[in-house]
């Protein structure tokens, strides 16, 4: 369980994020929406310690954030971003290898190789576990981010929760990646200690698959809850300054501008 | 696997390729010393023999602790590039951008024309205790400079930028330095600012050798770590790193191993920026193999400059600074026009 109890984050005099509290649970499909400058990524950021909430504070199950070392946040928490370059060219295999270096010091153990090779197959990148990232397609890339990601909290906790944090992971990829992605998101979250939470883009993305939709509006929780409650005409018009069309059909819902 | 097998192979190749360099810049020099010589040199010190002959000297006192010399700092530099690339993300950073060498050259500068003017003489210590002292100089007004004021964090573009201009102070300064002095001085000052392993003796072999060795283990430490920063800082940090923890340790090891060096051989540029970057083509540019590796091959590419400096121009000899610019400026202009490589 990811808790965040009024929190508020200003630079200079302008408020990024303004007085949210929002609970995300595990076993649901946490997705967090609004327009640009909406603050979803500073939000991110605050969840995941890499900045430090102006007031209010962040809970992993009953503990706050700031009493987590890095390096023990790093073995139970990981999180993906949008896109990911890498400096020197390494391969697919080393790069998924980094997922691990939280669990150890040194060489990597049985356990490590494991938990990289299935995330790797998770993933579909085991065949390209010798090939070098900078010449892989946009989406291969993705796909070893999300496997070096996943690997790192590859194995439950011996208590307490995993934590998986995406930062609009599936901006630059295709229709086709994106519901793949979205699938296998699903898919992890069978197991009873994953919580999920990501920033999506794309509304209807979060309409066909988000459990818990949070939308956010100028920094402040404009709604957050089921999509029925949350992607109301009225909602979106607010936030997106666009009159939506809402159509449903078959339990499922399309968004058009 | 066949990759683990084949970059063993190499290693052991460049192994050879290093004994090989060092036998024959044992041999080979302003004098030839005949393998029965270098024998019966080792043969007569371990016995302690009081008759030792002329060519037996010269290869104990003077050829094989330069030999040596040569092989510590090359790998110092190579290591100390690699620390600097992987915390800069840039595989064409070399050790000096920091401003290490160029407080190293000042502080001996000073060293060479104050020293001699107001008869200040401590020893054998006092040039390369100068030449540290301002590459310590230097380093810490960069790093210092470079920290933003509001955040206190120091970016990489603006540490980079502040190198370049503290180069320049201290290079000028250095020139200064050569203006004002008188020519002995004067030439003294040039020669170590290109460069030189003349100067070799088992002292600062002993001492570079303890340096080398505990800050290349303590960079090994750092392997992993400075692996998840060529996914970025934040990346890094969500794998655990502590990011402004690690840049101090990489600073600190990287003035450390530069100034040590460099206080003992002058300024030679362009080792630590393409032994690192041909370790990398020939081996992979994991850090826990490729600090190893680099200073493998700055031992490598430093001996042949070395030996080359010393055969060209037989008896006399060309500042090793030289040697290592005419190869390293082609090469560099050569990776920084190649399209894999990106600011």
């Amino acid at each position: 369980m990811l808790t965040l109890t009024n929190i508020s984050y200003k630079v200079g005099n302008k408020t990024l994020l303004d007085n949210i509290s929002v609970v995300f649970a595990p076993g649901k499909l946490n997705l967090i929406i609004g327009p640009n400058g909406a603050g979803k990524s500073t939000l991110v950021k605050v969840m995941s310690k890499q900045l430090p909430p102006w007031s209010g504070h962040v809970q992993l199950d009953d503990r706050g954030i700031s009493d987590y070392s890095l390096p023990e946040l790093a073995r139970i928490r990981a999180v993906l971003s949008q896109h990911t370059d890498i400096a020197f060219p390494l391969n697919v295999q080393q790069v998924v290898m980094m997922g691990r270096y939280p669990h150890f010091t040194g060489r990597p153990s049985q356990k490590d190789k494991t938990a990289c090779r299935e995330a790797m197959r998770f993933f579909d990148v085991e065949g390209m576990a010798g090939r070098t990232y900078q010449t892989l397609s946009g989406g291969e890339k993705q796909r070893v981010q999300f496997a070096r990601v996943l690997s790192q909290i590859w194995y439950p906790p011996d208590e307490g929760h995993r934590y998986l944090i995406l930062d609009e992971p599936l901006a630059f990829l295709d229709v086709h990646y994106q519901f793949d992605f979205m699938q296998k998101l699903l898919e992890l979250l069978r197991q009873q200690d994953m919580v999920i939470a990501g920033v999506v883009h794309d509304l209807n993305l979060a309409a066909k698959f988000g459990h818990h939709i949070v939308l956010l509006n100028q920094g402040k929780l404009l709604a957050s809850g089921s999509r029925e409650e949350v992607l109301t005409a009225r909602n979106i018009e607010t936030a997106y300054q666009v009159v939506p069309e809402i159509h449903r059909q078959n339990g499922g819902m399309h968004i058009l501008f | 696997m066949s990759d683990t097998k084949r970059a063993n192979a190499v290693r052991v190749i460049l192994l050879l390729i290093l004994a090989a360099t060092a036998l024959l810049s044992m041999r080979y020099g302003a004098i030839n010393i005949s393998p029965e010589d270098i024998f019966s040199s080792f043969k007569g010190y371990a016995a302690g023999s009081k008759n030792i002959g002329l060519n037996q000297r010269i290869f104990m006192d003077i050829r094989l602790p330069r030999v040596i010399l040569c092989i510590l700092t090359g790998a110092s530099l190579a290591v100390g590039g690699s620390l600097l690339q992987a915390l800069f993300r840039n595989p064409i950073v070399e050790p000096g951008l920091i401003g290490t060498s160029s407080g190293a050259a000042f502080g001996a500068a000073l060293y060479f024309v104050l020293g001699a003017t107001f008869k200040i003489e401590a020893g054998e210590w006092t040039l390369p205790v100068a030449a540290c002292g301002g590459a310590m100089l230097s380093s810490s007004l960069v790093f210092l400079l470079a920290r933003s004021g509001r955040t206190g964090k120091s970016s990489v573009v603006t540490l980079l930028l502040t190198g370049i201009a503290i180069n320049a102070l201290f290079m000028s300064g250095v020139g200064f330095l050569s203006y004002i002095a008188r020519d002995p001085q004067a030439r003294s000052v040039t020669f170590w600012g290109l460069g030189t392993l003349s100067g070799a003796n088992w002292h600062s072999v002993i001492i570079l050798g303890i340096t080398a060795l505990v800050c290349i283990t303590l960079s090994l430490r750092l392997a992993n770590a400075l692996n998840t920063l060529a996914l970025g800082e934040e990346e890094a940090q969500y794998l655990g790193v502590n990011i402004r923890k690690l840049k101090f340790q990489v600073l600190i090891l990287n003035i450390v191993l530069v100034a040590v060096s460099t206080a003992f051989t002058g300024v030679i540029s362009f080792v630590g920026l393409i032994a690192p970057h041909f370790a990398r083509i020939m081996l992979g540019s994991d850090n826990r193999t490729l600090l190893p590796d680099s200073a493998l091959l700055g031992a490598i590419m430093l001996s042949i400059a070395d030996l080359t400096a010393r055969m060209l121009l037989r008896p006399a000899e060309l500042p090793i600074g030289i040697v290592t610019a005419i190869v390293g400026v082609p090469v560099f202009i050569i990776l920084l026009r190649g399209k894999n490589y990106f600011f």
